[in-house]
């Protein structure tokens, strides 16, 4: 069986983020950049298919050169190749143009499961994996905490607001997972060592049919076009609880005179 | 003049807050642009609902009453939302921004050609009949404004809390049904069986006006059983740091952060939460913020309008009683 991971270029969390002035993109150069924390998740499962069903997983990315290091950390946990789609033309594309280059270059693969993370941690808009199961005309079985494959079917535990769906389709089919399905191995020296001579294919817009026309910032269907800081906080009340429930009658009584009891 | 589409959220055979809470918007955005609003209801009991729906904006309401809307996975909302888009004529279209309905709009969107802004805090109208929609990221640390461009159907998927929900006396829409005849592949994934594990007494985090929160402060799984009692005084939904989700102490679909449930209710009550910033980008827009912490020094405090510093084990159980005697 062969199986995708997609995965994205973050900035850290823990780092400050800017947005450029002039393309309103993330200011990669201003912090760390790192792996999507969500893709962790995905990739543990796909190291689990390999070690359940033999499976092959190659490593997906879309962005810059210069996320490269991101390719090979992913190979790190495990997996058997990188395939990475590189092209000025693609900078300022929104979910939607990216699942379109991501859809065309898994058009050119063969596979039977792309396991995506459910959102990536600086985006959030968890609208790329339904919009490549859309263009591929393929299940979208999204969310998962829980994924099973037997034979020719995958079943998933689909979580949503009030527990989980359980749903079924035949492979081959697009999934997404959530951090309650696993909890990820860290990679081994031996994987970071050989994650360094695993193959890794790049490919331009051009090698995948991809017209300049419908990606980028120019296509894209959705712009950012103001930013600015959230207007800093005021200083709240803070009171000690000194054991005699002083603390929270005073809470109380803020509370009823906001009319929240 | 054009109809605005709103795909309800229903539950039980009830709209969920934020389908009112979008109508109420809608119908404000309508009433500028010259629009009217239509609501589009998926599978059974529309017409139970109807009165309430034209009580909030909805002078038409599409229906499609099928099972099939909740049999397969996600298609026949599509198809049939595709639908309801034909018989209309919409441009715009408003939709929860809630997990799987963002599927939902995503696969119309590839196929209308439409652009989709997700959690959306605040809508305005612009030039062109274009939408200007304000959304917060970075977890609320920067507030955006964006638009879906020229000549594309435009796809806003709304955030819960952010508007609210007015009674305009509308009286009962008008009922079109919908013809919507699935594809092949709609049916393709199927949906065996719903596990349902919230409590039917406790509002969803997303959706509750008051959240309580509990992390790894307390200490043990059975912290949760006070953290459901002070819920319980204030009608509040229970939510959870990734530490006690992560200890196994409150499942998954409640944690609140980065990567879980991105909450605005108008009062969030942390107990035993440092304030991480993966914990803050799911919370920080909360309009009031209570944080219960022994440490003086926990994060949480700098955005709390209202914070102790003690035992939760002191302070809470005595809140409860306080509350308790407030409500009389
Ligand atoms: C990629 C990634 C994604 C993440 N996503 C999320 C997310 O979605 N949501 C999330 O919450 N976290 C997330 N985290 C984790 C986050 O970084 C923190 O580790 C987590 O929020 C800490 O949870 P906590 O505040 O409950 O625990 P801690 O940070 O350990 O804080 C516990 C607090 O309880 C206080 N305390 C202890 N005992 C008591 C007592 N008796 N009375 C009162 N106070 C007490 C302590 O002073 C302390 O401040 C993520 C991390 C990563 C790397
Ligand atoms: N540039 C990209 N390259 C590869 N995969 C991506 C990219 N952007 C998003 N994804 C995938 O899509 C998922 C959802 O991201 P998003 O829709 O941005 O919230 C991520 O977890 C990744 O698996």
């Amino acid at each position: 069986m062969k199986v995708l991971v997609p995965v994205k270029r973050v900035p850290d969390t823990a780092g400050e983020k800017k947005i450029d002035p002039n393309d309103r993109t993330v200011d990669r150069e201003s912090v760390e950049s790192v792996l999507c924390p969500v893709n962790e998740f995905a990739i543990e499962e796909a190291v689990r298919l390999k070690e359940q069903h033999g499976a092959e997983v190659t490593v997906l990315l879309v962005g810059p050169e210069s996320a490269q290091p991101i390719v090979r950390k992913a190979l790190s946990y495990g997996l058997d190749a990188g395939l990475q789609v590189t092209d000025d033309g693609i900078a300022g594309s929104d979910a939607l143009g990216t699942a379109r280059v991501i859809a065309k270059a898994l058009e050119a693969e063969e596979f039977d499961l792309v396991l995506f993370g459910n959102q990536s941690t600086d985006a959030r808009t968890c609208l790329v994996p339904a919009a490549v199961a859309e263009l591929l005309d393929l299940p979208s079985l999204t969310y998962a905490r829980h994924l099973e494959v037997d034979g020719d079917t995958v079943t998933v535990h689909r979580e949503h607001e009030e527990g989980w769906d359980v749903v079924q389709s035949s492979l081959p089919a697009i999934v997404s997972v959530v951090e309650a399905i696993n909890e990820p191995r860290y990679p081994s020296f031996k994987g970071i060592m050989a994650a360094k001579s695993k193959p890794l294919a790049v490919k331009s817009l051009a090698d995948l049919g991809v017209s300049p026309e419908d990606v980028g910032s120019g296509a894209a269907a959705a712009t950012m076009y103001e930013f600015a800081d959230r207007p800093p906080k005021e200083a709240g009340t803070i009171v000690e609880d000194d054991g005699s429930g002083t603390a929270a009658a005073q809470l109380a009584d803020w509370m009823a005179e906001k009319k929240f009891v | 003049m054009a109809e605005m589409l709103v795909l309800i959220d229903h539950t039980e055979g009830a709209p969920r807050k934020i389908a009112l809470q979008m109508l109420s918007a809608a119908k404000t955005l309508a009433e500028g642009s010259g629009d009217t609003v239509a609501a589009v209801w998926l599978g059974g009991g529309a017409s139970d609902a109807a009165a309430t729906l034209g009580a909030h904006g909805a002078t038409k309401l599409y229906h499609w009453d099928s099972e099939d809307a909740a049999a397969y996975v996600t298609l026949p909302q599509v198809e049939a939302l595709q639908a309801a888009f034909e018989a209309s004529g919409a441009d715009t279209l408003l939709f929860p921004s809630s997990n799987h309905t963002k599927d939902v709009a995503a696969r119309l969107a590839i196929r209308l050609d439409a652009g989709v802004i997700t959690d959306c805090t605040g809508i305005e109208a612009g030039e062109g009949g274009r939408w200007i929609a304000t959304k917060e990221v970075f977890g609320g640390d920067m507030i955006t404004t964006s638009k879906v461009a020229d000549g594309k159907p435009q796809f806003l998927g709304v955030a819960a809390n952010a508007f609210p929900v007015e009674d305009t006396g509308g009286g009962a829409p008008e009922i079109v049904a919908l013809d919507v005849s699935l594809s092949e592949g709609a049916t393709a994934s199927k949906v065996v069986s719903v596990e349902k594990q919230a409590s039917a007494d406790r509002p969803d985090i997303g959706e509750a006006a008051i959240v309580v929160a509990g992390g790894r402060g307390l200490g043990e799984e059975s912290g949760f059983q006070l953290m459901e009692q002070l819920a319980d005084v204030v009608g509040a939904g229970v939510g959870a740091s990734r530490a006690a989700t992560d200890a196994g102490w409150y499942p998954h679909r409640y944690q609140i952060g980065q990567t879980g449930r991105t909450i605005s209710p108008t009062l969030y009550v942390g107990s035993g939460i440092s304030g991480a910033i993966q914990h803050r980008a799911g919370m920080q827009t909360s309009q009031q913020i209570v944080a219960i912490n022994k440490d003086p020094e926990a994060p949480i405090f700098q955005i709390a309008d209202f914070g102790i510093v003690g035992d939760l084990y002191q302070v809470v159980p005595k809140l409860v009683e306080e509350l308790e005697a407030r409500k009389g």
